[in-house]
């Protein structure tokens, strides 16, 4: 019988193997071991270079667009030039156009020049005029139409430079640059040095870059963020009042109430599609449904949210089924148990339940939407809006920016200073982000429940 | 679909709520790229100083603005399309199909085209023969038609530098290519003598796309993004040549070095004398029906060509516009809403 010759060749693999010297085959398993941690490790540092370099580039090139530089001049307005007949009639000053105020600017800044003693050599007039922001002789003019008694006083304004000066002060602009630059010149950088040097500029925190609407071309400086937000916001309350209880709703028809048959699982399989199609189709589809069909204005945040909308219903609907799903089928028998209708034990016990994993999915489909702007290009929201949207409802059908479309606009501007602001509205946008990812976990840990 | 169902009527409500309220009344302006700065800078300036809103720009390019222009008459529909090329019979045709019959044309001004590389490059002069032998896809060398083979600025012409070839040319959606194949390209076709060596052996037709094929082995390298985006590829690829707008290249001097063509060093004032050959001139399309039913339109328009904004004085030509000689009669017929004859 082969149980003779057995031990024989048993014993010569025991005494082989021990406990304490490893032998080929483990040493081999423990490498490959070994090697695939260093692969996850790998894998891991990559994606930390990886996100470390893109917060470093954009917050090198963007936090510059959180602070400004100011010039603070008394400004005489000159009665001859801003009201000829002498009456404060505020329909005749209205008549004065911006160009007006400019050339006040421009005087009022010759006038400190001369009585500070400041003379740089070789400097232009333009070099002087160019130095205050187009921007600022907008706002000089809506302060004298607010209050008309101003005329003929020497004021002090406190005005924005033009980006150019800014971006000496913050970095981007060097003298070397300044001589081959045809917007600046190194004389008008050393005249803002002497305006510094008497105290009257200066560089500081930027509140109005979150507050200001957008600027045309000419005036980076002034270019704010404040209507992409409103836009965005607008468009998050339209997405969080019809998709939340649109997708929450057929979620839990399809979870709880709907029969399981072949009709069901097409509407399955499809959500799931619907998840995965890409965001242009719904911005086609924004377009020829709510533009064309229904007659809604163009660039509104109404249409934006409706379009947002359909694209982040499958998200929260998956969301929401994965949450109920989730909660213990025996939450659900013991209600029906004592006594509950079908509607009660799923609006009583199990949605308070699989509340936080429904939350969680609605604010990240909110994220996504909140990021998106392919849709948006279809429905006109990538556009130039100078004017604040009004309060809701109204302002909903108002024309409003959004701010991914803000950073994709600005990052086409040609002049250099609109990427600095692109990366300031980058910075805003993640902090959005983030503060949403943030109250997501936050409502998670508080409501969440374990069995 | 139960939710799509769901969605769709739901959405239906808000959108019967919705046509009572709408009653716009800011201008809706889309189209070209190259003139959205010239028009932001307008209707910025428009809100500031009147009492109507500021309109709304959109970009989008000039196609696909003019379509949008096309779609009909009506509170939904745009206003204003901006276009770097005039208007073609074709989409003038798709207008009147769909009720725009009376377009009013405005001239803005000119826009030149011009070739920048490196600050710290070579210095170019270039010619449209130059173009053309770098960077057609066929050129004639010993009276034969061969395969565009050069690698280097110098073999093209001796007196270029000896730097090689890498040119960043706008891609094909942009009204930009279409002048630069037409007025350097081709023209430097015919310059150079290949369009008779092509007619000779290619034929009529085969000759005239031979004229304006481009290379395809990478020197030459379609950018369908912005003039940004050439830019970006110049700092990574210093050897590089970029097409870019002259109001692009009059902001980013401290980073380009423009090239002469023919012998002009490209200007507002070299363009607007008509000494540097490449420049186009640039519209806007406006729907004269909405003239009275959309407030501030004819104001806008007026607005946008007066001598203060687009004059040689005013702002748009300190953004790069070249301001047309002609603006007074462009003024006059927007004052009697002269529309397209055809």
């Amino acid at each position: 019988m082969t149980d003779a010759t057995f031990p024989a060749s048993a014993a010569a693999p025991q005494s082989k193997s021990s406990l304490l010297v490893v032998d080929e085959r483990t040493r081999k398993r423990n490498a490959a071991e070994k090697r695939f941690r260093a692969y996850g490790l790998s894998a891991i540092a990559i994606a930390l270079i990886a996100l470390v370099v893109l917060m470093y580039s954009i917050f090198s090139d963007g936090i510059g667009a959180f602070r400004q530089t100011y010039l603070e001049i008394p400004v005489t307005l000159d009665a001859a030039q801003l009201d000829k007949n002498g009456n404060r009639n505020p329909e005749d000053i209205k008549k004065v156009l911006t160009t007006t105020y400019g050339k006040l600017l421009d005087q009022s800044l010759q006038a400190v020049m001369t009585q500070n003693g400041i003379t740089i050599e070789g400097i232009a007039a333009k070099d002087v005029s160019d130095l205050i922001s187009k921007e600022a002789s907008a706002q000089l003019r809506n302060r004298v139409l607010a209050n008309p008694d101003l005329v003929g006083q020497t004021i002090d304004a406190r005005v924005l430079v033009n980006g150019r000066v800014d971006g000496y002060y913050k970095g981007r602009v060097s003298m070397e640059s300044a001589a081959r630059d045809s917007n600046t010149s190194p004389a008008q950088l050393q005249l803002a040095d002497a305006l510094k040097g008497k105290g009257m500029l200066s560089t500081e925190w930027n509140w109005s870059f979150l507050t200001n609407p957008d600027a045309s071309d000419q005036r980076p400086e002034a270019a704010g963020v404040g209507v992409a937000i409103l836009g965005s916001l607008y468009m998050m309350l339209v997405v969080l009042f019809l998709a939340v209880p649109i997708g929450v709703a057929a979620s839990i028809y399809l979870e709880e109430f709907a029969p399981k048959n072949r009709l069901t699982d097409i509407i399955e399989v499809n959500i799931s599609n619907l998840a995965a199609v890409p965001s242009i189709v719904f911005g086609i589809l924004g377009l020829a449904a709510f533009i064309n069909f229904a007659g809604l204005p163009q660039s509104a945040p109404i249409v934006g949210g409706l379009v947002l909308t359909l694209m982040t219903l499958p998200t929260i609907i998956i969301a929401t089924r994965a949450a109920l799903k989730a909660v213990p089928p025996s939450i659900r028998d013991a209600a029906l148990g004592v006594g509950a209708s079908k509607m009660q034990s799923v609006f009583h016990h199990v949605l308070p339940l699989a509340m936080p994993g429904i939350l969680t999915g609605t604010i990240i489909g909110l994220a996504q939407a909140l990021g998106e702007t392919a849709p948006l290009l279809l429905i006109g929201m990538v556009a130039f809006v100078k004017n604040f949207p009004a309060a809701p409802m109204e302002g909903l059908f108002d024309p409003a920016s959004a701010l991914p479309v803000q950073v994709y606009n600005w990052t086409q501007r040609a002049d250099p200073a609109f990427m600095e602001r692109a990366s300031g509205a980058i910075i805003v946008l993640l902090v959005f982000l983030l503060c949403m990812n943030l109250i997501a976990i936050f409502l998670r840990r508080k409501f969440e429940r374990r069995w | 679909m139960k939710s799509a169902k769901l969605a769709v009527s739901a959405l239906a409500m808000i959108a019967a709520s919705a046509t009572v309220a709408s009653a716009r009344d800011q201008i809706q302006v889309s189209g070209s790229s190259t003139v959205l700065p010239y028009a932001t800078i307008v209707a910025e300036a428009f809100g500031e100083n009147t009492d109507f809103p500021t309109p709304v720009v959109e970009s989008g390019g000039s196609s696909a603005g003019l379509k949008k222009f096309c779609e009909g008459v009506g509170e939904n529909t745009i206003d204003i399309a901006n276009s770097s090329r005039p208007i073609k019979s074709s989409e003038v045709e798709a207008c009147k199909t769909a009720g725009v019959a009376d377009i009013m044309e405005v001239r803005i001004g000119y826009d030149g085209i011009v070739f920048a590389s490196d600050i710290a490059g070579n210095d170019f002069q270039y010619t449209a023969a130059d173009w053309f032998n770098a960077l057609a896809a066929k050129v004639v060398k010993d009276g034969k038609v061969v395969d565009n083979t050069a690698t280097k600025w110098n073999e093209i012409r001796a007196d270029l530098p000896d730097q090689e070839i890498l040119a960043f040319v706008p891609g094909t959606k942009h009204g930009t290519r279409e002048v630069f194949e037409e007025k350097v390209i081709a023209a430097g076709c015919e310059e150079s003598g290949a369009a008779e060596a092509f007619k000779a052996e290619l034929g009529e037709e085969a000759a005239e796309e031979a004229c304006m094929a481009l290379r395809t082995d990478g020197k030459s390298v379609d950018i369908d993004g912005d003039y940004t985006e050439t830019l970006a590829r110049i700092q990574s690829a210093k050897n590089g040549i970029g097409v870019f707008g002259l109001s692009f290249y009059e902001n980013n001097t401290d980073k380009l070095k423009v090239g002469t063509f023919a012998g002009v060093t490209p200007s507002t004032e070299t363009i607007a004398k008509g000494e540097y050959p490449v420049s186009r001139p640039l519209f806007f399309y406006v729907k004269k029906a909405h003239i009275g039913e959309i407030q501030g339109l004819k104001e806008f328009v007026e607005f946008f060509v007066s001598d203060e904004l687009a004059g040689p004085e005013g702002p748009l030509a300190a953004y790069g516009l070249v301001s047309d000689p002609e603006l007074a009669a462009t003024q006059a017929a927007v004052a009697s809403e002269t529309t397209l004859t055809n």
